[in-house]
């Protein structure tokens, strides 16, 4: 048992996420609080480069050919050995499609309480504790983070990225570690996404609709406003699942990240997994029946009127003042 | 091919949520509990694989209000197995970790090939049900999963990563999958066939255990977040708001 702040570093493809940069920031503190070091856990196969800019007092590097890319069993399997080995303080993961399954496996394992969607972590007196948000963000929660090993769970927006790299590259240390290979889970390859199609990312304005478009015939209307506006309409998660518009065009966490000028949010109730995507949209206009929708904390503008009786209106009035 | 789906119901969003009393829990009282959306996608792809290699689908849920609708519209799209967990109901303060263990019990009985579950639920705050569930019977997880093909013993699934990146991965049966999105949009069951299930379909009622919330962290305190700054409403009916966005559009040259 140490006192010791772990942060399990998130790649794909060669590339950190941010969310570890989030996490690091954030586990910097705690390492201060809690009077450990800081050391990313990297689990890789030639992935040392990756190393260079972690903000981490050291890098505890696992090098196998079964960690080359992201399979849940391997990535548990070799935490499990590290964290046993020589227990931590704290772990710290990514709230992602690689970190929250690695996390949970963990804590049924291990038997480590798992504090999940953490927005900040924070440290007074040397007691450790979390700040973690539910229901789409709408309650917070509040609690000491459990000694004396606990599982951490990071949502982004709380911390900012810069914090968490270093100015100079940390000591790595390769672990003797290697994941024991059950084999019931193996990595076969990667899909791309789908190419053909605009970038939402790098359209300056957006036309963005949610589950309050109601059927696939109203996106044609979102589509004349996007037309009319020189745009294109990307959505939400459910309009995509529903199949009313390409996977490209999806906005958010499992979707893409936008920074539009105009990010016109139509039936949209902002879920933190949206508003992950579109929080850096320069302007944002939000229309939402109603009136107490997240969204609208994110938006500039606001209103409640019927977004179907707004659309017809709003793009014979932008014609016209194209016209005029 | 049996498949088992464990579901949770979760507070609407959409209503307001107050914090009870005790400062730690929400106020049950005004509580509206509906079906984690994901799960209405785990459920959805559990009938698309029994469409296509046949065998059984179970669902399971703690008990509660609006649970016998939720179990008997999946009767209606065509599960055959309704468990209904009596005693504990959601709301009654059981973290994830406790109702893994419920849920882990009976699927080792089912002795399933496949349980699929949603990806996460908005109240987890101990972890999602999956990689817990997965982890108590001993089950390979892997979730994201927005695509699975069972051929010869071996699933083949879809985990999706951000950005629309997407890895195939083979997992050996029996597991445990955390489902984001199923392969089509769930079905639509009119409310006839549903009433004609809770005439024809049967629960199956089993008391559940004592609930081990080992596992998971303790709550402080509840509370609501401090609004930061409000969009600025616009006032007016569709026409004034459609006159006030052109301005703000017209500002930034857009129009
Ligand atoms: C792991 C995971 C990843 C996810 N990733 C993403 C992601 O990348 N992107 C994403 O968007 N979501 C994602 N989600 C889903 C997310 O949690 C929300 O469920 C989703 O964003 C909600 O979409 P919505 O706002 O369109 O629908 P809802 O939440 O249903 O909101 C619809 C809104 O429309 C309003 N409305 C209805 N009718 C009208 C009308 N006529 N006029 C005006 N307003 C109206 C309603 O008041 C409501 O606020 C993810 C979820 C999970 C679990
Ligand atoms: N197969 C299982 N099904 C349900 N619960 C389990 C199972 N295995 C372990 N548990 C529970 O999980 C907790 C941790 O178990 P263990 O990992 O064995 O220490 C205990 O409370 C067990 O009751």
């Amino acid at each position: 048992m140490n006192q010791d702040i772990h942060v399990v570093v998130e790649h794909l493809r060669g590339q950190v996420a941010d969310i570890t940069y989030v996490a690091l920031a954030a586990a910097r503190g705690l390492a201060a609080g809690s009077g450990g070091s800081l050391a990313a856990v990297l689990l890789g196969h030639n992935d040392e480069g990756l190393a260079g800019d972690l903000g981490a007092d050291r890098v505890l590097y696992i090098d196998d050919p079964a960690l080359a890319d992201f399979n849940p069993e391997h990535y548990a399997g070799a935490l499990t050995e590290l964290i046993s080995a020589d227990p931590p303080r704290c772990v710290l993961f990514g709230d992602t499609s690689m970190g929250a399954e690695t996390a949970g496996i963990l804590s049924a394992r291990l038997d480590l309480p798992l504090v999940s969607r953490c927005r900040s972590v924070d440290t007074a007196n040397g007691a450790l504790s979390f700040v973690s948000q539910i229901c789409g963000g709408k309650i917070l929660v509040e609690g000491a983070l459990p000694e004396p090993v606990s599982l951490v769970t990071m949502v982004p927006g709380h911390y900012q990225p810069e914090e968490g790299r270093g100015a100079v590259a940390p000591e790595v240390i390769q672990t003797s570690i290697s994941p024991r290979v059950a084999g019931r889970v193996t990595f076969n390859a990667y899909l791309e996404p789908a190419v053909g199609d605009i970038d939402i990312s790098s359209v300056s304005v957006l036309v963005a609709v949610g589950r309050g478009i109601a059927n696939e015939d109203n996106v044609e209307m979102a589509e004349e406003l996007a037309e009319a506006l020189g745009g294109a309409v990307c959505g939400s998660r459910p309009v995509v699942d529903q199949g009313w518009l390409p996977t490209t065009r999806m906005v958010g966490k499992s979707g893409k990240r936008v920074k539009p000028d105009v990010y016109l949010a139509l039936g949209i109730s902002g879920a933190p997994e949206h508003v992950e995507g579109m929080s850096g949209s320069e302007l944002t206009i939000a229309v939402n029946t109603d009136v107490g929708a997240p969204i609208f904390d994110v938006a500039q503008y606001g209103s409640d009127v019927d977004l179907l009786d707004l659309l017809p209106v709003l793009i014979e009035q932008v014609q016209a003042a194209k016209e005029g | 091919m049996n498949i088992v789906v464990p579901v949770k119901l979760v507070p609407d969003l959409v209503e307001d949520l107050e914090i009870d009393e005790s400062g730690i829990t929400l106020d049950t009282s005004w509580l509206r509990l509906i079906l984690n959306e994901v799960d209405e996608h785990a459920l959805e792809q559990a009938l698309l694989l029994k469409e296509a290699h046949g065998g059984t689908a179970s669902v399971i849920s703690l008990d509660g209000e609006g649970v016998d609708d939720v179990l008997f519209s999946s009767a209606a799209k065509g599960v055959d197995h309704l468990i209904k967990l009596t005693g504990l109901e959601f709301g009654d303060d059981l973290n994830n970790h406790a109702v893994a263990r419920l849920y882990g019990a009976i699927v080792e009985r089912l002795e399933p090939e496949l349980v699929l579950i949603g990806v996460q639920a908005h109240n987890d705050l101990d972890g999602s049900l999956g990689p817990l569930l997965a982890e108590y019977v001993g089950m390979p997880y892997v979730g994201y999963v927005s695509g699975i093909t069972v051929t010869d013993g071996k699933c083949r699934v879809l985990k999706e990563y951000p950005g629309g990146l997407i890895a195939e991965m083979d997992v050996v049966l029996p597991a445990v999958l955390g489902v984001q999105a199923a392969e089509a949009p769930p079905r639509y069951v009119a409310i006839s066939r549903i009433r004609q299930a809770m005439k024809t379909v049967s629960l199956d009622e089993q008391a559940a255990a004592d609930p081990d919330s080992g596992g998971g962290p303790t709550i402080d305190s509840m509370f609501k977040p401090e609004t930061g700054e409000r969009a600025t409403m616009i006032a007016g009916d569709e026409e004034e708001v459609a006159a006030k966005i052109v301005d703000l559009l017209g500002e930034l040259g857009k129009v």
